[in-house]
């Protein structure tokens, strides 16, 4: 009841913000027109912050030779193909696109409009003016694991997540090898709240998981709430999305932060020089889309240099969180020894590694 | 020892918003209104809080802005069904939407404001040191709030003469029209109240719970309050029940998950709801009780010959 109603003030509201970016349309007939759909609010933190500060990044690289609109808070769905058709109407040259919902409405529109490239993020499916990109979030989770391994006194972590899809659960296991390469004796505790968005359910979760002796927490959800209930709790956490130092400044120890701006430069520039071509990409730490947050005041130097070292490594590609041999958590063996994961089963991933408790639910 | 005190005290936690939204919706029904508006209210009164808090600095303040923040839409609410006789489902609908929309466009500018929310109690000698002590006074000042608002109710609706004349005007307000009373005053210090409590379900939210603003963050809350009301058969204790219930079981099922028990979390996550359900259609399942509770003329517009 409440998603629906939400919802539907959520198309009206867009549906506004859309009325109002209009009539500006018409100006800078030269520069390239690029426009943005988010799928929230981009309110301080979180997922579609990060998409818009790039968005803002990108304007200034290229200053002059681009113009930005963006529409925030479109619901997917059928909502998201009006508001993508509109953009594309009113002379919007190259759409980003940035929730996996929107795949399909994206797919759709660019049909219509073959002289408008689109760029997709996180979906699998791509056409000849449709382009995908999204990035290994997992890199970052595996180092942000290190810095947990080393800082737990309880060796026990605790992992706010809000739904048991691959994207999250491959996250949940980078963390979990990444604390166990340097801490054995880790574990790793699991709580869903079945909710990209609620921070009274995330703070009762995280306040859960310390009464049950995790002295680490972090989250794959939308809110501040984690790192907030952390730091009420004088226990660490690790940021997800942005840094959220802020709500929790002795709390956070690392953040993983997503980083998009010189990705939507190099697209803009391509579209500009006219050699833009619909691509498939996964980039990670090496690419510059994930950037590890600022050390909290109470990581020691030893720690620091602990993870930066691993970033070098992974950068540079002699690293890789899923290496063999690595067994799920039931003791089956996963990889063999030496044995790196491929893309295809990566993207699949619906099990739990050694070290994390209990079983995951299924529907992944 | 130590687990089990925090865990009473997070679920008292996890309940307090429910009460107080629940409590105010109990006495706006048992006048005979039904404002769907709650989840609307709350977050204008959850929105109202932080702003005052983030600029005074001053949570208790911004309890109070929060408190009038939730009545001031009720008031929207109260002029439509109660003076203009609209219809109260669609109206309370519409102040729903109108409050998610609202909340969200007045707060724009505070989602990245940090405040110094209220702590739980802390009394030297008493919160931290036995388990009675802790129980006793290490919860959040919201949450004995919340509870003063109970006794309160309780008290009001059944031992004062004008909680007795509110249930009359719910039952049947011709007649209360006829000895004289006024009905539609009377309603609309009812819905008042009622926009009130829920505000202050939202400041706690905002203020306390989870100090912070952010679009939409009582997440459903509000729908949960009014079915409380209904499921607690309009019983002030019940309603209490219910909320720390279904505060105790989403803990549980959290806790559950934590230890690693082999259940699908989907079905933990759906947990709450049909225990508080079940539990509560338990205890109030005699008929002719439910009868007798349920105010006669709930959403039945009167206009005073």
């Amino acid at each position: 009841m409440s998603r629906t109603t939400r919802r539907m003030t959520l198309a009206t509201m867009a549906a506004c913000a859309l009325a109002l970016a209009l009539p500006a349309s018409a100006q800078d007939k030269g520069a390239l027109k690029i426009c943005f759909v988010y799928v929230s609010p981009i309110s301080d933190a979180g997922w579609t912050h990060q998409h818009d500060i790039a968005r803002i990044q990108m304007e200034k690289k290229l200053a002059g030779k681009v113009t930005t609109k963006y529409v925030e808070n479109v619901p997917e769905g059928a909502d998201a193909e009006r508001v993508i058709r509109d953009l594309a109407q009113s002379g919007c040259k190259l759409i980003f696109t940035t929730s996996f919902g929107y795949m399909n409405p994206t797919l759709k529109v660019a049909k219509q409009f073959p002289n408008v490239d689109f760029e997709h993020a996180t979906g699998y499916k791509t056409a000849k003016n449709v382009g995908i990109y999204n990035a290994r979030f997992y890199e970052g989770r595996y180092l942000a694991g290190i810095v947990a391994g080393k800082m737990t006194r309880t060796n026990i972590a605790g992992y706010v997540a809000a739904f048991p899809i691959p994207e999250v659960v491959m996250g949940i296991d980078a963390f979990t090898r990444g604390m166990r390469s340097v801490n054995p004796k880790a574990v790793v505790k699991v709580v869903w709240t079945s909710s990209w968005f609620d921070p009274g359910r995330e703070s009762e979760a995280a306040n859960t998981l310390v009464a049950q002796g995790a002295d680490v927490l972090t989250h794959h959800t939308d809110s501040t709430a984690v790192v907030q209930a952390a730091e009420a709790k004088h226990v660490y956490a690790v940021a997800y999305h942005s840094d959220m130092s802020k709500y929790g400044p002795d709390a956070q120890i690392i953040a993983v932060t997503h980083v998009w701006d010189s990705y939507y430069t190099h697209v803009a520039q391509t579209v500009l020089d006219g050699t833009w071509k619909p691509d498939h990409v996964w980039g990670g730490i090496k690419d510059g889309m994930i950037r590890m947050g600022p050390f909290g005041k109470a990581v020691p130097q030893d720690v620091r240099d602990l993870e930066r070292k691993a970033e070098a490594e992974i950068a540079a590609g002699k690293l890789n969180p899923f290496t063999g041999p690595m067994k799920d958590n039931q003791g089956k063996l996963r990889l063999t020894a030496g044995q790196t994961i491929t893309d295809d089963a990566l993207s699949k991933m619906n099990y739990y590694v050694e070290g994390v408790e209990g079983t995951l639910p299924s529907g992944g | 020892m130590d687990t089990f005190a925090q865990l009473v005290i997070l679920t008292f936690a996890a309940g307090t918003p429910l009460v107080f939204a629940a409590l105010g919706e109990l006495v706006v029904e048992k006048a005979g209104v039904l404002n769907l508006g709650v989840e609307g209210m709350m977050l204008t009164g959850a929105v109202a809080s932080f702003i005052v808090t983030a600029d005074t600095h001053s949570p208790w303040l911004g309890v109070g802005a929060g408190a009038l923040g939730g009545a001031a839409l009720s008031l929207v609410f109260a002029v439509l069904a109660l003076t203009l006789l609209a219809n109260q489902v669609a109206t309370g609908l519409a102040l729903s939407l109108f409050g998610v929309g609202l909340s969200a466009f007045v707060g724009r500018g505070y989602i990245s404001v940090v405040i110094e929310g209220i702590k739980p109690l802390s009394i030297p000698g008493l919160s931290d040191a036995a388990i009675v002590g802790r129980l006793l006074f290490g919860h959040n000042p919201m949450v004995y709030l919340s509870l003063a608002l109970f006794v309160a109710v309780q008290w009001f609706l059944h031992r004062t003469r004008s909680g007795l004349l509110l249930r009359a005007v719910g039952e049947s307000p011709a007649s209360a029209h006829a000895i004289g009373h006024r009905v539609i005053a009377l309603r609309y210090a009812a819905v008042l109240f009622g926009g009130a409590c829920a505000g202050l379900g939202g400041a706690y939210m905002a203020v306390a719970y989870t100090p912070s603003w952010t679009e939409g963050m009582t997440a459903g809350r509000g729908w949960i309050a009014l079915a409380l009301v209904v499921f607690a058969t309009w019983k002030p204790w019940r309603v209490l029940a219910g909320a720390y219930l279904f505060g105790g079981v989403t803990l549980a099922q959290f806790q559950a998950q934590a230890a690693g028990v082999a259940i699908p979390s989907q079905l933990l996550a759906m947990l709450p709801y049909v225990a508080t359900v079940v539990v509560l259609a338990i205890i109030s399942r005699d008929a002719t009780t439910i009868r007798l509770n349920a105010p006669a003329s709930l959403g039945k517009p009167f206009h005073p010959e």
